[in-house]
């Protein structure tokens, strides 16, 4: 990964993701441990800006942080009185100016921590900005792919449900197209983007026509408040049409697995004794989200990846 | 002749009648000759411009009463002069809204002392609320000649129809200019609805909110014989449908912003505010109909839409950020060297026609000739320059041209007689 | 060092490790430093196996210490391959292998490393070259060969021999 800040999956390319997929091995390997801790970096400094509310993805961020021995600070601005309408710039200021060497970003506008790169040295990372990119989601999910089925390229995958909010959607394609993989968007259009003319991927609204063709189906969740905003009449439609049922997951292949980023909406995009079943591998993504995140924290402050190669003594 | 204040030599005098090489000699704020060898006490040199009459600014967001941390009557006005205008008509969706004849009083004092003309605008409806008119024939009695609820479209049809209706009535000629925007259709949109929105996730505004009002409006305008405007006018469906009404005999005037010239929704992957604006910033293919419609005529006019944003606000996240761009000192530059129309096209764009339009012909747009009023901008059509944010009138600092090479500037500005700009320098 | 002397060391270091270890060959676990002691690792364990063929097989494992290094931060710094140690080490006697020492950091970085897998009863070191220049008080127990070198110079050691270069800038 070259440069400082991970932003935006699109911004890395094949070479960038698999770098960071390969380094997750190690990682992989080390949160196996009975003491899962590596002193990679030590002394370093990851403030969490969190202006949405998210515990998963923070803990995650967390523990991948610490397990590296670096230092954690928690801005949890969604529930914190004290920071509320104070501008961003003048929060993650503030911050830097305690001697941070990581802002680790969520927010529910996107563009927001592309902004925050313009104020602060800090290293950047994008744990959801709006609608528009969640990398290490998209990193653990191609990781999660690669290791229950080989491998990315040559993959048909399914991505199934509200692409048109979804950051998620929008980093898997990136990612899984740039690894090689078929993608094809499943939605009423209502849930779609307005433009796909160059998006790589194909779209259908027919699952039952996709489901027996692919490696994988990736559920995204499905939220309540679409309704409201008439774009689907109700959630049993939704789930009639698009949801990952009994029936539905009988049309899969053998070794098709099932993937959703989380919190599943059990009953909704996905029947609740199809999510416990060994071919959902929602738990997988999760751990291996940890790994993940310490690769990428280690490639981006520790690795040093960017600096001149001098003399390397043994 | 009475003792001339002013001369301006060695230019060429271009105005609705045409083009020649003249000086113009001005004094007590009028013209008081026009024609080769004049001399006078004070001179501006022009050699190697164009004289032509002061620009005429259908569209700007002055701010006063209500945010002037952004702009105040005098500094937006002295922004205007540094671009050429000696006439700006003021929106009125300031705080409070110009809806009453005491704001509207309060604007026309405020713009006594300013650099060139302030005309307040003022609202179509009460507080720009979309229920109720405001007092036209009071307002228009004041002087008021153009009504607008812009910030936002009105919203309610049948409100529409009889506000053009009662307009046809009064005593003054009046226009009702319309910002075309159907909220429903818009709303939670903060760019273009397109291939952009689509890819970086940001809810998008699609051509059709603009172009819905703009067909109600054409019908609602066939319907009641009124006098329609519509306001910075961004899509290929929209001049389309102007154009097609004009063809029809349908009385309608439109004018265009200088970024939707020249701008697209591309410049929104950089996530800087300062490219958010309502309309949004289009694809191409707008940018390339909506140039095309400024040539051929079915756009009257340019006007600025120049919205002036404190930092803060410029650096909110883009979806939360206020709309709207800096303009006026930019917007001549602009049509010359993005949109390549001659000189005497830009001007009828940018003076004449917005003047009659906004029925300020009898002191703004020319013809520069004697005994009229002394409203005169002075343009070097050669000279290059780099856009530096920094150097501008405008209290704000949200312009989407920082670093951008144009082709053309205004060099003086007379308003009124009195030399506002001289060399690009504002003079108070 | 050609081939032959690379063999012969490693056969002259297993035979000390039988003899240092007497009786206590079962607790041994040979555990070779990535990249480059990792095949010498494997060499030896061969070796060591061929010796003493009645005992049981040695158990081994390879560890990549990149994480561990005191230059992480310096110099680009990356680990190389995934560190596979299959048995706890408590009260093992570990046997870490290398094909050269030189300040003596990277098995500093080594022992940290290994302390996160367990407490062995003792670490012992082998490297097929000895170079010189410590920074560290680190020694090793058994050498394949002492070879002096200057600071700048390259030490390359495979199973085929040893070699010395010149740094290429």
């Amino acid at each position: 990964m070259s440069g400082q800040h991970l932003l935006s999956v699109a911004d890395l390319g094949a070479d960038g993701i698999d770098e960071i997929l390969q380094l997750t091995d190690t990682f992989v390997e080390v949160s196996a441990r009975p003491i899962a801790r590596v002193p990679a970096l030590r002394g370093k400094t990851v403030a969490f800006c969190f202006y949405e509310d998210s515990t998963r993805t923070r803990v995650s961020f967390e523990t991948a942080a610490k397990r590296l021995s670096a230092d954690t600070v928690n801005f949890s601005i969604a529930t914190s009185s004290v920071n509320k309408g104070e501008s961003v710039r003048d929060t993650v200021e503030t911050i830097c100016a305690m001697g941070v060497d990581a802002l680790i970003v969520r927010h529910r506008s996107a563009g927001v921590p592309w902004q925050i790169t313009r104020w602060v040295d800090a290293t950047v990372i994008n744990a959801g900005d709006g609608g528009h990119e969640h990398p290490t989601q998209a990193l653990l999910d191609a990781y999660t792919i690669r290791q229950e089925l080989g491998s990315v390229e040559g993959r048909k995958i399914a991505i199934v449900g509200d692409v048109a909010h979804s950051r998620v959607a929008r980093s898997n394609v990136a990612a899984f197209t740039a690894l090689g993989a078929e993608v094809t968007l499943v939605a009423p259009p209502t849930l779609l983007p307005p433009r796909l003319d160059d998006w790589p991927v194909e779209v259908s609204s027919d699952l039952d026509a996709v489901l027996p063709k692919v490696d994988v189906v990736y559920l995204l969740r499905m939220q309540k408040e679409r309704m409201t905003e008439s774009l689907i009449p109700s959630l049993r439609e939704y789930t009639a049409g698009y949801g990952l049922t009994r029936r539905r997951v009988d049309l899969l292949a053998d070794d098709a697995v099932v993937m959703h980023p989380g919190p599943m909406n059990r009953g909704v995009e996905i029947a609740a004794e199809v999510a416990d079943l060994p071919r959902a591998v929602v738990t997988n993504q999760v751990r291996n989200g940890v790994a993940v995140r310490m690769a990428v924290l280690y490639l981006l402050l520790g690795s040093g990846v960017d600096l001149k190669p001098e003399v390397v003594g043994a | 002749m009475p003792d001339v204040d002013l001369v301006i030599r060695g230019g060429t005098v271009v105005d609705a009648a045409g083009s020649r090489r003249a000086d113009v000699a001005v004094a007590d704020g009028v013209i008081v000759a026009v024609g080769e060898g004049l001399r006078g006490d004070r001179e501006l040199d022009a050699g190697g411009c164009i004289v032509g009459p002061g620009l005429v600014d259908l569209h700007a967001h002055l701010r006063e009463p209500g945010k002037e941390e952004a702009e105040t009557v005098e500094t937006g006005s002295r922004a205007a002069a540094r671009g050429g205008f000696t006439a700006v008509v003021a929106m009125p969706n300031t705080t409070p809204a110009i809806d009453s004849a005491s704001v509207v009083r309060e604007v026309q004092t405020l713009g006594r002392e300013a650099l060139c003309a302030v005309h307040p605008a003022a609202a179509l409806t009460v507080g720009r609320a979309g229920e109720q008119l405001t007092p036209m024939a009071e307002l228009a009695d004041l002087g008021v000649r153009l009504f607008t609820d812009d910030g936002n479209g009105v919203q309610d049809d049948r409100l529409m129809r009889r506000a053009m209706e009662y307009a046809t009535g009064l005593a003054h000629d009046v226009v009702l200019a319309q910002h075309c925007e159907i909220e429903a259709l818009a709303e939670g949109g903060h760019m273009h609805e397109g291939a952009w929105s689509s890819r970086l996730g940001i809810p998008g505004i699609p051509a059709a909110a603009e172009e819905v009002m703009v067909a109600r409006d054409l019908a609602l305008a066939r319907l009641t014989g009124a006098r329609v405007h519509f306001q910075h006018m961004s899509t290929a469906g929209s001049v389309d449908l102007i154009g097609k009404a004009k063809a029809a005999g349908t009385r309608v005037t439109a004018e265009v912003a200088p970024h939707h010239l020249t701008l697209t929704d591309a410049e929104v992957a950089s996530f800087d505010p300062v490219f958010k604006v309502n309309p949004p910033l289009r694809e191409q293919s707008d940018v390339d109909a909506v140039r095309a419609a400024l040539v051929d005529g079915t756009l009257d006019a340019v006007a600025t839409d120049h919205a002036p944003h404190t930092q803060e606000d410029k650096e909110k996240p883009f979806d939360s950020a206020p709309p709207g761009m800096l303009g006026l000192e930019y917007a001549l530059a602009i049509v010359l060297t993005e949109v390549g129309v001659p000189i005497e096209q830009a001007l009828a764009v940018l003076s004449w026609q917005p003047a009659a339009i906004a029925r300020l012909s009898d002191e703004h747009g020319g013809p520069i000739v004697e005994g009229r009023p002394a409203n005169l901008c002075v343009i070097d059509p050669t000279a290059e320059w780099t856009v530096d944010p920094a150097d501008s009138a405008s209290r704000s600092r949200n312009n989407p041209y920082a670093g951008r090479k144009l082709t053309g500037r205004v060099r003086h500005t007379v308003y009124r007689g009195e030399p506002v700009v001289i060399d690009t320098e504002a003079q108070r | 060092m050609d081939r032959e002397d690379v063999h012969r060391a490693l056969r002259r270091m297993a035979h000390e490790i039988i003899e240092r270890n007497e009786g206590r060959l079962g607790e041994v676990v040979v555990i070779g430093l990535q990249t480059g002691g990792a095949p010498m690792a494997e060499a030896l364990v061969a070796a060591l196996e061929e010796i003493d063929e009645a005992s049981a097989p040695i158990d081994k494992g390879t560890i990549d210490v990149a994480l561990y290094r005191d230059d992480i931060g310096l110099r680009p710094v990356m680990p190389e391959e995934v560190t596979e140690i299959p048995v706890d080490l408590t009260e093992r006697i570990v046997v870490l292998v290398d094909d050269v020492l030189f300040t003596g950091r990277t098995i500093r970085a080594a022992l940290d490393a290994l302390t996160d897998f367990g407490r062995p009863r003792s670490v012992q070191l082998a490297v097929i070259v000895d170079r010189g220049h410590r920074e560290l008080p680190i020694r090793p127990d058994y050498v394949g060969k002492n070879l002096p070198t200057r600071r700048d110079e390259v030490v390359d050691v495979s199973i085929d021999g040893v070699e010395l270069g010149e740094m290429v800038k």
